[in-house]
């Protein structure tokens, strides 16, 4: 009896699947190319839309401007400079003592951020040393927005810090936490991602995204001629500083006439390999752009391996684009997202409790390297691994050169 | 096998289906549908890009798609064999980064580090094994535990960023071949390594490990009755998994060069590939073969689709409906031939030429 169900159920079971199955596999063999590619063009439409979203004309102006705007300051110590512009009044925080300084970290999992981090912690052995600080609390979220938040509750309940400092992880997410740690009246640094209230005592950060697009997709556009194809490299959607860059640089292509085609690759070495050589096999490709140099190693070997002419190419200032790109010739250009701004929190906590005024937003100044001076920055840092960063600004820091050379990340 | 007198070898072969007949038998399991569908994306790739089809850009794909298809190769005996690992992306990873890290720019480190890295796999595949099979744990958590461990360690060991590319002469397993070659140019080493590895696969199949081993994956409680020896049968399978990911790594760090997200989502592409190829989940069936075909029928498939200009987001929304539409096809297809109905109705049976004697037949004892 059981049995019989049983087979009954299977029956059903296996007819349902048939029908089910009938209607789906065959024309499936056939159909879904097709079907994908009506699905991808009509998601593609709005996918634009969502690129103009992050485009905002009057910070792009405003950048445009800022990038040959003069900067006060020692240009010897480009981390101290900063633009004229509204300066918050700390005396109320001016006070004596060494003082805890708790750091709401986004993350160190891109080579970007660890050269950071370790310049960082270069520059705290000099505050500690100097009776500024007495110790640095840093939390990790590892790229997490719930955990940076449990990181910044911890730290204002019970973290027993004199500042904040936190380098957001997303943009929206994290405004609410820093708001709250802005309520202890204690004072709150924030730098790199922005976030979006201005309660914080200084927003400490290179140009922006936009700068950074200006530079790069001009420079394509004076080294290519009209209806020239640019491949554009990106990391990962959703990000303000990486949106702003492709907003701009897409901006500039469009009004140029240059073909570009975006694509996402995680930083992946194996997917740009696999979207250059596609590229290649379906015509040529004469320039790449990317948002972020972590990657372009990569992309210029694929040229080498499909056997083409290598493209016009602006990667980023770390040491492996630099080198592959003197060993190669190629025409181009390493833009830098200011790795030493890295260094600026912790000397503006020093300003706070000495009672100094301090930027209201610290814009710290962002030059790309051209291949003139590529020689210098590949001389002054030898023998700093792939990973680093050129403008990492420590050389007059403790530990130099070999902290950075064997990469002790704490 | 041996012990069949010539007689009964020579009645064997006569009763066979002719070699066209099997073949086309073949083609309509879903093992053999795969070759069709390949053969079909190529042809539309070509038609959207023909000088995709020119020798050189096809040698170049085929070796771009070696490691996936390595790694199906290793999945499909862990698969055939009832269980999963989903351990393989991390593996691939954890290697990637061993090679970074401890090779350097050492030329005379290449071998030893090499070797390492094969024992490493070994090693990993051997616990996952082990504590599937003696602990009875199943092996989707055992696997999935061992793909975090390995990811925190990769994590803990680089803190998530890549370190640097290894010597060159390693990075040219991955990127380097055998040039000057008519009409091909060059034949990439991953092309190499993969038939050689396809092959050995193939050859292992039909020896009386592949054969315990899909026995052990239609019916475990059956296998052990006949005397196998089962626990060591798919620990073997989760080894041999394991060691595909060491060599798709190693592959992988000359073609792409280090970075900590080499080897992401490896264990569901593969996985992808051996479903489309199809085996069937839960073991017991399928060719070995397909899995390694069901990997470039993927990989030819995210081309068309990035040809045709499809956003590259899309694809593991086409990754997840070929999985669930490769598992219902397949159920479906086994499913009408344990009912017998396919063979019976469909196929032309082979009349027998001879009737057996009466003293061969055992069954009028």
């Amino acid at each position: 009896m059981r049995r019989s169900i049983q087979s009954k159920v299977t029956a059903v079971a296996a007819a349902a699947l048939l029908a089910l199955t009938a209607c789906t596999t065959d024309p499936s063999i056939e159909n879904p190319p097709a079907a994908e590619t009506e699905g991808g063009e009509a998601a593609a439409t709005p996918a634009e839309e969502g690129g103009d979203e992050w485009f905002d004309q009057a910070a792009f102006d405003e950048q445009s401007e800022q990038r040959s705007a003069s900067f006060t300051g020692d240009p010897e110590q480009p981390w101290l400079q900063y633009l004229e512009g509204e300066m918050t009044d700390t005396s109320e925080f001016a006070s004596e003592g060494a003082k805890k300084v708790c750091f709401a970290n986004a993350s160190i999992s891109n080579p970007w951020r660890q050269t950071g981090w370790i310049t960082m912690n270069q520059q705290l052995e000099v505050l500690v040393e100097q009776g500024v600080i007495s110790e640095m609390e840093t939390r990790d979220a590892q790229d997490d927005d719930n955990t940076q938040i449990a990181d910044i509750d911890y730290f204002i309940a019970e973290g027993d810090c004199d500042a904040f400092i936190i380098s957001p992880n997303s943009t929206a997410a994290m405004t609410p936490a820093v708001e709250r740690a802005c309520e202890t009246g204690k004072p709150v640094i924030v730098f790199d991602r922005g976030v979006e209230t201005d309660c914080a005592t200084t927003f400490i950060h290179p140009i922006g995204g936009f700068a950074w697009g200006i530079d790069t997709a001009e420079f394509l556009i004076d080294n290519l001629e009209e209806g020239d194809k640019v491949v554009a490299l990106r990391i990962l959607p959703g990000v303000d500083v990486l949106e702003q860059r492709w907003a701009a640089a897409e901006k500039i292509f469009e009004e140029n006439g240059i073909e570009a085609t975006d694509y996402f690759t995680g930083a992946d070495p194996t997917e740009i390999k696999k979207i250059i050589s596609d590229e290649l096999a379906t015509g040529d490709v004469q320039g790449v752009w990317m948002d972020a140099g972590d990657g372009a190693v990569a992309a210029i070997e694929a040229f080498e391996d499909a056997g083409k002419d290598y493209p016009v190419m602006t990667g980023e200032d770390e040491m492996s684009f630099l080198r592959k790109w003197e060993e190669t010739g190629l025409t181009g250009l390493a833009p830098v997202y200011s790795n030493f701004q890295w260094r600026t929190p912790l000397l503006a906590v020093e300003k706070i409790f000495a009672g100094e005024e301090v930027p209201k937003e610290w814009v710290l100044p962002q030059t790309p390297i051209p291949e003139e001076e590529r020689a210098d920055f590949l001389a002054s840092n030898e023998g700093m691994p792939d990973g680093h960063y050129a403008k990492f600004g420590g050389t007059d820091l403790p530990g130099y050169p070999e902290v950075w050379q064997e990469r002790q990340i704490p | 096998m041996s012990t069949l007198t010539p007689d009964r070898k020579a009645e064997l072969r006569r009763d066979r289906s002719p070699r066209k007949d099997r073949l086309l038998r073949g083609m309509r399991t879903p093992g053999g549908a795969v070759f069709i569908l390949l053969l079909a994306l190529l042809a539309a790739v070509i038609f959207v890009n023909p000088s995709f089809g020119e020798p050189g850009s096809l040698i170049r794909f085929i070796g771009r798609t070696a490691p996936i298809a390595i790694a199906a190769i290793g999945q499909y005996f862990v698969i055939v064999s009832g269980e999963f690992d989903l351990s393989m992306g991390s593996v691939v990873t954890a290697q990637v980064i061993i090679a970074g890290n401890l090779i350097g720019q050492d030329d005379a480190k290449v071998l030893p580090v090499l070797l390492l890295m094969l024992v490493f796999g070994a090693l990993i595949g051997l616990i996952n094994g082990l504590v599937t099979t003696l602990l009875k744990i199943p092996s989707f958590i055992v696997t999935l535990g061992m793909m975090l461990a390995l990811l925190g360690l990769v994590l803990y060991w680089t803190g998530g960023a890549a370190t640097g590319n290894p010597a060159d002469t390693f990075r040219q397993i991955g990127r380097g071949g055998i040039e000057n070659i008519p009409v091909l140019e060059i034949l990439p080493y991953p092309v190499l390594i993969l038939l050689a590895i396809a092959a050995g696969a193939f050859w292992l199949m039909r020896r009386p490990y592949g054969r315990t081993l899909i026995a052990v994956g239609d019916n475990a409680r059956a296998a052990a009755l006949t005397g196998a020896r089962v626990w060591w049968i798919r620990t073997r399978a989760f080894i041999l998994s394991s060691l595909a990911a060491t060599v798709a790594g190693i592959i992988l760090v000359g073609y792409a060069g280090v970075h900590p997200s080499v080897g992401r989502g490896y264990e569901f592409t593969a996985i992808t590939a051996v479903v489309l190829g199809g085996v069937v989940l839960g073991g017991g069936r399928g060719w070995v073969l397909s899995a390694a075909a069901g990997a470039f029928a993927l990989e030819m498939l995210f081309t068309l689709l990035n040809f045709a200009g499809v956003a590259s987001t899309w694809r593991d929304t086409v990754q997840g409906i070929i999985i669930v539409a490769a598992v219902a096809a397949g159920a479906r297809t086994w499913e009408r031939r344990r009912r017998g109905a396919s063979s019976a109705t469909h196929d032309k049976q082979t009349p027998i030429a001879q009737p057996p004697a009466v003293g061969t037949n055992e069954g009028g004892k």
